[in-house]
């Protein structure tokens, strides 16, 4: 096991790994709660064209795709309850916008690997400097979900009450959405743009099927989503394939599992009850 | 004491230029229950947003408990129109109910845990949803989702009661035990209840005003005097019915078709 840990490069993954896991896991939960499951892949492929332009103008990459993703998540929390159901108009935006990354592609030389990289993560790839921008980047998110942790999910469970209550549901919407504009660009390191549904929504949709105690399904969502990492990354490091596969089939399999085991664990519970 | 728990001036409600109401004067009274009755888009539910401090009078003048209606107001408590939790909404009826309590303040909850479980207990009992507060509320029924919203309303100990069409998503039994419940803890905490309806005939037993808004106006009156053929009939603007059965109880006749399309 310790063998694993020989090379700089996957110290590097595990660090940045496990940070974006935890970040990830519990922003997870008010994503689920919230039903914005959807804008949320939506930011990570606007992030995209984003990523793609700063190259294009020699700029971080990281740099672009924040960018992006924090000025399209502010546009959609200040649509706030008017984006429910818009699910025609994210996508033909977000399309777009795909399609406006791959032109910026063709126009930078390092065209394959960049691409690549920010389509599926390259966690393998990870520097000293990146360890630290992540975890500092982490604590924003998560101090940010701390601060507004009552509220939101007041709002998240219902806005109109969370209104009347007093609860400025319009700003909060625009700041959680900043927040997980910030947690998504983080998440596109390790698993890419693609594939951020395994880091934020599989774990946290997995933890609401246990649990409907509020913290006890963000600390299983962040339990889940660590195990996943750490997991994808060690059956990786002995294998050929790419990590972001096992950590998305690791997340899909244990989500299958217990959508399938549903029923079975219904009917023990009715007969111990 | 004061006198009057709503007192509305001259009052008008209007969306930019568009009017909803003008001219209404009256006054609810402290610790009674008042049906607010009216065909749809006559500006129920505006008249609620008012009360709550989310809309700003037009004209005139509005005084809730004594005060200028402000957001947030922790005397009022309000059930929201249309409230039937997502089946996949997963938090549990204890959770929900105190939501009710701290909701709206920044943070965590660090201090103070164990009163406001105190508090939340003491209001899930009020209304009878112990048996299934540690289940997710999008488990639970429509009666229960909806005595659970009304623990959450009330957990702040709130002196004001402000319902939008609590009973439209439940069955005749339901609504009637509701009712009843409603009716009991307003006259147990000495609280004064709003409550928009689209079915008076499980309300009459238990109601004291009626509040009703029609084409532009708004007026209250006691039932007796409100739920007659001929001033329903001008209310809806078409033909209802109100009968006598040999108990004396009142039933009308002729609004099914709001009941069952509450929201076209």
């Amino acid at each position: 096991m310790l063998e694993l840990f020989r090379y700089d490069f996957m110290v590097h993954a595990f660090e940045a790994g496990t940070i974006v896991a935890v970040v990830a896991g519990a922003i997870g939960y008010f994503v689920v709660l919230r039903g914005s499951a959807f804008a949320a892949h939506a930011l990570s492929h606007i992030g995209f064209a984003g990523a793609t332009g700063a190259v294009v103008l020699g700029l971080s990459p990281i740099v672009g795709l924040l960018v992006f993703t924090v000025g399209s998540g502010v546009a959609i929390g200040a649509l706030g309850n008017r984006i429910r159901g818009r699910d025609v108009t994210i996508g033909i935006v977000l399309a777009w916008t795909l399609g406006l990354g791959v032109l910026f592609l063709s126009l930078y030389r390092g065209y394959a690997t960049e691409a690549y990289a920010l389509l599926f993560g390259q966690i393998l790839g990870i520097s000293t400097a990146d360890v630290a921008i992540t975890l500092g980047a982490a604590v924003v998110t998560v101090a940010g979900l701390i601060a507004m942790y009552r509220p939101l999910l007041f709002s998240s469970v219902d806005e109109d009450l969370a209104s009347a209550k007093g609860v400025p549901v319009t700003a909060l919407s625009i700041a959680f959405m900043a927040v997980l504009a910030v947690a998504v660009t983080e998440a596109v390191q390790v698993v890419g743009v693609l594939l951020i549904f395994a880091l934020i929504v599989t774990p946290a949709a997995i933890a609401v099927r246990f649990t409907s105690r509020p913290p006890v399904a963000i600390l299983a969502g962040i339990g889940l989503a660590v195990a996943f990492t750490w997991a994808g990354l060690t059956i990786a490091y002995y294998s050929p394939h790419p990590v972001s596969f096992f950590i998305t089939s690791l997340a899909f399999a244990t989500y299958l599992a217990v959508r399938l085991s549903e029923p079975i664990r219904d009917r023990l519970r009715k007969a111990a009850g | 004491m004061i006198e009057a728990a709503i007192v509305a001036a001259d009052l008008a409600a209007a969306y930019g230029a568009r009017p909803i109401w003008s001219g209404a004067n009256f006054s609810v009274p402290t610790g009674s229950f008042t049906a607010v009755l009216g065909p749809n888009g006559s500006g129920k539910s505006t008249l609620i947003r008012m009360i709550l401090g989310q809309l700003a009078p037009a004209r005139g003048r509005l005084e809730v408990l004594g005060g200028r209606p402000h957001r947030g107001n922790p005397n009022i408590g309000y059930v929201p129109q249309g409230s039937s939790f997502d089946p996949d909404l997963s938090i549990r009826g204890w959770d929900f109910v105190g939501l009710g309590i701290d909701g709206h303040r920044w943070g965590m909850r660090l201090a103070g845990r164990e009163n406001a479980e105190g508090q939340a207990r003491t209001a899930i009992e009020a209304v009878g949803a112990t048996g299934y507060a540690d289940m997710s509320v999008g488990r639970v029924s429509g009666g229960e989702q909806q005595r659970l919203l009304l623990a959450q309303a009330l957990v702040g100990r709130p002196r004001l009661l402000v319902m939008d069409e609590p009973l439209s998503h439940l069955d005749v039994r339901n609504q009637r035990a509701m009712v009843q419940l409603i009716s009991e803890v307003a006259r147990e905490r000495g609280l004064t209840v709003l409550l928009i309806a689209h079915d008076v005939n499980q309300l009459l037993a238990h109601i004291d005003h009626v509040l009703y808004i029609a084409q532009g106006k708004l007026a209250m009156g006691r039932p007796q005097d409100i739920i007659t053929s001929a001033r329903l009939s001008e209310i809806y603007s078409s033909p209802v019915e109100v009968i006598k059965d040999s108990h004396g109880r009142l039933f009308v006749v002729g609004l099914e078709e709001e009941v069952s399309h509450p929201h076209a």
